[in-house]
């Protein structure tokens, strides 16, 4: 396949902090050694790896560095990262919003940008004149928007409201209908940053079918930034992680949103001696928790897990309750149930201790997150500081000659009865 | 291979050469500047009662107040023409250049939002500006030649001497368009990183409007380096020619229109040249 997009080396450079005199100085100083001395930026050689998180030297950071790959033609890629790692600032590079600081990107055909929807609409313009306008910002030409009026007011289902002025719809037609008019776009690469998150249930599914069909029927090559790793599986063929401004992994989409996500390291089974430290608040300490198999060493579907906890209570006479939310490394939750320890309202001060099984043959392979949240007389007393993560293996058994991870967040064992018979 | 050596259709770099402008890129977008020149007339009166009247309204009034204060209290001579028709003229001419001016001037800072968005030839927003605004030209012209008939007809007839050089009429526009133009631009692109130019320009254009012969004739100036001083002034030969062509007074001079277009034609290039260059990055710093 031919290549649609080549990134050669590029790199952008952010200062930090205020625009003010100091900037004028670093200007000056800039220029003197570019134009009069004719050598390199002095301020290039000093950019920081951009870490959000902890405090730099400099002024200056690289928000993307030496960021170098190839985009087959028709081919759906997806760019995960921490906040900051730099997906939208090398989509807004590549749509032309900002120039790079090094580097060169070569594309074959028009690129397209979705990078927020209903950019450019104006509030007093009816639906239909935004249709246009944003349709010519986005680079369509009127008889382009004209052939398609129908199908874009028919997909952002809008058709009452569409000689209305926009400031009289709700925030969500307002997207659908920019969604509406931007999927109907015909660029050969289509850039899209983070627009399926709004949008009710229904409409993301519209949305999410329509650039499948983009891709897949009409072969174009689409760049698509989200934090929504079930959509970006549902989507993407490629995926790239970005981290502080570097390709970390580019691969198979699976493999890297198993990278990105295996990124939560497996939690180690902790016991919390020092009581006065352990994780908590006044009111719960937690001292144990373990997640382990039931059968054998690993935990795999067959083994069964056992969820094991130990805590410390200091409120005596409520009615306290325990609850364990299991999400999936997608964040759908798979359970949030619990038990209520004390229903009479006669907690002791003291330790308690939880313990249950999931059974065999439960869910399937991979990465887990469980919660605990404890809760007095139907308030929560401590929630969401702890959190375990867990990986169920893949050992390849009961799947025939299958060796690769099954989709799907249970793996049940059902007593499937098989029959043959050579004619009916 | 052979894809291969296909030609890449879109190629990103960090700083382009200094003259490539993409001429044909904005051509290719001419829908969406005649959508903008189509946003900006129709939401511009949104909600008022007047609308459009207040394009007659505004210069209206201040023909009124030139004629209490400058030909009344200051008395400057009109070179003998109705007070009215002589202000009316130049404020035309002068409105026009000022708005295109101001709204351009203010392009990057304005439309930060969308420019931060999406692509695209960022130079159409300045453009679809001064095409809009001559709608506001047109009625004000329309005011313009109102008030002219009465006095041509009724009040004093046959002694206005219009002539010939009226039909340079759509050239000066074209002229004060593209000097408003390349001002604005200038300005827009310097101010995107060091907004000190936005506080300067208020000033800057008001102190302009008095050294353009709007409110007096050029003929009342008779120092002679003053009058080279103004001559400097791109707008002068603009306004002289309208006012000789139109009312039969004021100072025609070919050389001084041909200094005019010169002056129009560098500052666009260098204009579009520093427009070109920063909006590439100005995301990073306005």
């Amino acid at each position: 396949m031919a290549t649609a997009i080549e990134f050669n080396n590029i790199s952008k450079i952010y200062r930090l902090g205020l625009v003010s005199t100091g900037t004028l100085a670093h200007d000056l100083k800039r220029w003197w050694t570019m134009s009069v001395r004719g050598e390199e930026d002095p301020y290039l050689t000093i950019g920081e790896t951009n870490d959000r998180s902890t405090k730099g030297d400099s002024e200056y950071v690289w928000a993307l560095r030496n960021i170098d790959f190839k985009v087959e033609q028709g081919d759906v890629v997806g760019i995960i990262g921490k906040n900051g790692a730099g997906k939208s600032t090398l989509l807004k590079i590549l749509s032309k919003v900002t120039a790079p600081t090094t580097g060169t990107i070569r594309a074959r055909g028009r690129i397209g940008s979705l990078l927020e929807v209903g950019t450019g609409f104006h509030p007093e313009m009816t639906g239909r004149e935004n249709i246009y306008m944003n349709g010519a910002i986005l680079g369509m030409n009127k008889q382009e928007i004209t052939r398609k009026l129908d199908e874009i007011v028919d997909f952002s289902g809008c058709e009452r409201y569409i000689d209305t002025p926009v400031k009289r719809y709700s925030s969500g037609m307002m997207v659908r209908l920019g969604f509406a008019v931007a999927a109907h776009l015909d660029p050969e690469i289509l850039v899209v940053d983070e627009v399926l998150a709004v949008g009710d249930a229904e409409f993301q599914k519209k949305a999410i079918g329509k650039m499948r069909d983009v891709s897949k029927g009409e072969g174009r090559t689409v760049l698509f930034v989200s934090h929504n790793m079930a959509s970006i599986r549902a989507l993407c063929h490629t995926g790239i992680l970005l981290n502080n401004g570097h390709i970390q992994t580019i691969g198979k989409i699976n493999e890297v949103v198993e990278t990105y996500i295996g990124g939560k390291k497996d939690s180690n089974n902790s016991i919390y001696e020092d009581i006065a430290i352990a994780p908590g608040n006044d009111k719960i300490r937690i001292r144990e928790f373990s997640i382990s198999p039931i059968h054998g060493n690993i935990i795999d579907v067959e083994s069964g897990i056992r969820i094991n906890l130990v805590f410390k209570n200091n409120t005596p006479n409520i009615i306290l309750d325990t609850t364990f939310e299991l999400r999936t490394a997608d964040d759908v939750i798979v359970f949030h149930t619990g038990k209520v320890l004390s229903p009479d309202g006669d907690s002791r001060k003291g330790f308690y201790q939880v313990t249950f099984d999931i059974p065999a043959h439960t869910l399937n392979t991979g990465n887990y997150t469980i919660r605990i949240w404890f809760g007095q007389n139907q308030k929560y007393i401590l929630w969401g500081t702890y959190e375990h993560h867990f990986h169920i293996e893949n050992t390849y058994t009961n799947q025939g000659r299958n060796l690769n991870n099954l989709p799907g967040i249970l793996k049940p064992q059902f007593d499937i009865i098989t029959d043959y018979s050579e004619r009916l | 291979m052979k894809e291969e050596n296909q030609e890449w259709t879109t190629v990103i770099q960090p700083k382009e050469k200094l003259l490539q402008v993409n001429l044909r890129e904005i051509w290719d977008y001419r829908d969406l500047c005649s959508l903008f020149v189509k946003r900006n007339i129709t939401t511009q009166f949104k909600q008022t009662i007047l609308g459009p009247l207040w394009y007659i309204i505004q210069p209206t009034m201040t023909v009124i107040m030139y004629m209490v204060v400058f030909g009344g209290i200051a008395k400057i001579s009109t070179d003998g023409l109705p007070q009215p028709l002589f202000y009316l003229s130049g404020i035309c001419l002068w409105q026009y250049f000022n708005d295109c001016l101001t709204k351009t001037s203010s392009t990057f800072t304005a439309n930060a939002g969308i420019f931060g968005k999406v692509y695209f030839p960022r130079l159409i927003v300045p453009i679809s500006n001064v095409i809009s605004n001559l709608l506001r030209f047109a009625i004000q012209l329309g005011l313009f030649l109102a008030v002219y008939a009465v006095y041509q007809i009724w009040i004093i007839p046959g002694q206005i001497h219009t002539n010939w050089y009226v039909l340079l009429l759509p050239l000066l526009v074209v002229m004060l368009a593209g000097l408003a133009l390349g001002f604005g631009i200038l300005f827009s692109s310097m101010t995107t990183k060091y907004r000190d130019m936005t506080l300067l320009l208020d000033y800057f254009v008001r102190l302009w409007m008095y050294a353009t012969p709007v409110i007096y004739p050029l003929s009342t100036i008779t120092n002679e380096k003053l009058r080279l001083v103004m001559s400097l002034n791109p707008l002068t030969g603009i306004v002289e020619a309208f006012k000789y062509g139109m009312l039969g007074e004021g100072q025609f001079s070919w050389t001084m229109l041909a200094y005019s277009f010169a002056f129009m034609i560098a500052l666009l290039t260098v204009g579009i040249v520093i427009f070109n260059r920063v909006q590439k990055n100005f995301m990073d710093t306005v």
